[in-house]
């Protein structure tokens, strides 16, 4: 187990070694350099051109080039943004990571646990109109044009029906009558706020997690009334926590914001690994063993959970670590669709503002997102199969 | 197979000849598995339908429609301006919009252009990009899946790492940095998608598929008889790995037409018509917020690039039951 985390881990930072290569290439390849915006200003001398680019070290040679792109990668110094001179581009990452991690993680959990269930549930109840509907639905959502997807999602639950909101990040107005101390702009208010729903979000996690784990062991329907019981306790600690404070409707209003993303998000995702789930398990269901199972009078449930869909949700799992790309991808057209302020609307403002710091920042944290959740992702399938666990 | 080694023993045909008919043969067993599966069908009736739309424009531009006003980059519709009082479907003096008559099936957009003629126009495109990405993608992971799969050493664990980091790149960020850096034209996002695309994920499946026929005895006595590693590469092991890269070929179109909407949504191409940027046209003019009454603005370009993405993605999945028997329903 060990070792093969230790393995996956070196593989990753080989990939990501890679990975920035090909973002100095790219870089390289484009034709001309930084300097070539002062040939347009006829008030700059050739000379002063000539001494940027020296001072820039733009005239090394390519190797030592590729050497200190490392090295300011490492050390994470990633240039200042020209769009928003003179802040340096990490602390306009810092900023905006959390709130695409948020994206991410929510869209990737949800659409795995819903695909999944739902995917069971089809598979157990063959043939009707439920299992043509919900397939039919699922290769729509699987290849529907996201845009688009989002758009119509604005236009029906922002325009139409009036219950969310049609995108950004806040309601200023709202942010502008709460006054927290030693804050001024809406913001640091914002930053303020959002920190702390991640940080309630993570404990409630974590401590859910404690909680199956030690439940792990009682009988199956006990386990799962316990389970239901503490997630529903958890869930009205947590919300009620927030709702006692005065800040609790800055919160409310950012959840407000990011139900909608995160929906999108999930029903482009989700229905991949419903078919996919649905493939495995009839797949599954041919075994001896759930004849088997089925023949020695286990109830149904228990049959399709812990025998069919147990050894259903490894190829599933695979699937899902596959698709983690187009997730991220899914992630910068929804974020730039709903304008919410995270890495894929800062990329596509960056690119479109020719920042090139900025841009090529946030792409090696895109990069660098992918790769790291690739690495928890092999981390839980190890988890999830024995043969890797136990060896 | 009685008949092909008969034919060999008793009249000597040409080669070519013989391969022809068992191509013949081994496509029409193909098309018999495949006319089995109503999912294909419904794939392949809609990508002939938007063929159809494709070849349809030029025929229609040249013959019933004057590119005055029908141009789906410049045509403008000036009885707007002639007539003193509109009737209800044309042009309110305030909208410079044609509402879905039968002069103009689907309206004209907001600058006055007829959204039939864009939507034809675009198809073409559309298919061209979709093909090409896929001719480059099959060309590279072909060739590639092949070579490292029969040298294997070095240059498989190269190929394969490189595989793998492509599999784990989003590949819209990186087009997104690449086509406003380098000014894409639909030929560059065809040939970089095909790169992108045919180191990716293609590579390692024909790989795996090349690794069980190098195994097979044909090619032992290939390089009994002589043959050398090109000859054996590109005459034995390449043609039965076609059917599968044929198979990956569709999953490519899928994602290169995807890609491209996304990209011209976001205003980054640099090209005259696509249904990504009848979206952001009408999107950009204001029209979102209404799009129930303005309908023939959002929803038949969104719909035809869903559409046509199903399509290529449901023949895909039969052609994956032509090629893979395992599959197969028995």
């Amino acid at each position: 187990m060990g070792k093969y985390i230790l393995q996956r881990l070196g593989q990753i930072l080989v990939t990501l070694f890679v990975f920035q290569t090909l973002l100095f290439v790219i870089l390289t390849a484009m034709p001309g350099d930084v300097t070539n915006r002062m040939l347009t200003n006829p008030d700059i001398p050739p000379e002063v051109r000539e001494r940027t680019r020296q001072a820039l070290g733009l005239d090394d040679p390519v190797l030592v080039q590729y050497g200190r792109w490392f090295q300011n990668f490492i050390t994470g110094n990633l240039g200042v943004s020209y769009s928003e001179y003179p802040t340096p581009v990490i602390e306009i990452l810092e900023e905006r990571i959390p709130r695409t991690m948020v994206l991410f993680l929510a869209a990737t959990i949800v659409q795995f646990v819903v695909g999944f269930s739902m995917g069971r549930a089809l598979a157990w109840q063959r043939g009707g109109f439920f299992e043509y509907g919900s397939t039919i639905v699922g290769v729509t959502l699987y290849t529907v044009f996201t845009p688009w997807f989002a758009l119509m999602m604005i236009f029906i639950f922002g325009a139409r029906l009036h219950w969310l909101p049609l995108g950004k990040f806040l309601t200023p107005i709202l942010w502008r009558k709460v006054d927290i101390p030693g804050m001024s702009d809406s913001l640091t208010k914002a930053n303020y706020v959002f920190t702390r729903m991640l940080w309630t979000a993570t404990a409630a996690f974590v401590i859910w997690l404690i909680m199956a784990y030690f439940t792990r062991n009682l009988s199956h329907t006990k386990r799962n009334r316990t389970r239901l019981i503490a997630t529903v306790i958890i869930l009205a600690v947590s919300i009620g926590g927030w709702a006692m404070v005065d800040i609790g409707p800055l919160a409310w209003d950012i959840t407000k914001h990011m139900i909608l993303p995160i929906v999108t998000l999930t029903l482009v995702g989700f229905a991949g690994t419903m078919l996919m789930t649905r493939q495995t398990m009839l797949e599954t269901l041919r075994e001896d063993y759930i004849q088997t199972a089925r023949a020695k009078g286990l109830p149904e449930k228990l049959v399709r959970d812990k025998h069919a869909a147990r050894n259903a949700l490894l190829p599933v799992f695979t699937g899902l670590i596959i698709s983690l790309p187009s997730v991220i991808s899914g992630g910068i057209i929804t974020e730039t669709v709903f304008s919410w302020p995270g890495m894929g609307l800062t990329l596509l403002n960056a690119t479109t503002q020719e920042d090139i710091p900025l841009v090529m920042g946030t792409l090696s944290f895109i990069g660098v997102l992918s790769l790291l959740a690739h690495l928890v992702a092999d981390i839980t399938y190890a988890f999830l199969d024995p043969r890797i666990r136990y060896s | 197979m009685n008949n092909t080694a008969h034919t060999t023993s008793s009249a000597p045909t040409s080669l070519w000849k013989m391969r022809l008919r068992l191509m013949r043969k081994s496509l029409k067993t193909g098309w018999d598995i495949f006319k089995e599966n109503p999912v294909g069908m419904v794939g392949l009736v809609i990508i002939v339908f938007f063929a159809l739309l494709a070849i349809l424009h030029p025929i229609l531009m040249a013959t019933v429609w004057d590119p005055g006003t029908y141009d789906p980059i410049t045509g403008y519709d000036f009885k707007t301006l002639i007539h003193p009082s509109p009737p209800s479907w044309l042009p309110q003096p305030d909208n410079p919009m044609y509402k879905p008559s039968f002069r103009h099936i689907l309206g004209t957009d907001p600058l006055g252009r007829d959204v039939l003629s864009q939507l034809m126009y675009s198809t073409r495109s559309e298919f061209l990009l979709g093909v090409g990405a896929a001719l480059v993608t099959v060309l590279i992971a072909t060739t590639v899946g092949a070579v490292s799969a029969y040298y294997g050493g070095l240059i498989d664990i190269l190929f394969m790492r490189m595989a793998d980091v492509m599999m784990m790149l989003p590949f819209i960020a990186i087009l997104i940095v690449l086509s406003s850096l380098f000014q894409f034209k639909m030929i560059h996002l065809a040939i970089v998608y095909g790169i992108l695309a045919g180191f990716g994920g293609t590579t390692i499946v024909i790989k795996s598929q090349a690794l069980t026929i190098k195994v097979k005895s044909y090619i032992e006595a290939a390089r009994i008889a002589g043959g050398g590693d090109g000859h054996i590469i590109f005459t034995h092991l390449v043609p039965n790995l076609l059917p599968l890269s044929f198979l990956y070929m569709m999953f490519t179109v899928t994602g290169a037409i995807f890609s491209e909407a996304v990209l011209s949504f976001f205003g980054l191409l640099d090209i005259r018509m696509s249904w990504g940027l009848m979206i952001q046209t009408a999107q950009a003019a204001g029209y979102l917020l209404n799009s129930w009454k303005y309908w023939y603005l959002m929803f038949p370009a969104g719909l035809s690039i869903t559409l046509l993405c199903a399509a290529f993605y449901l023949v895909g999945r039969a052609m994956d039951e032509v090629v893979n028997p395992r599959l197969r329903k028995r």
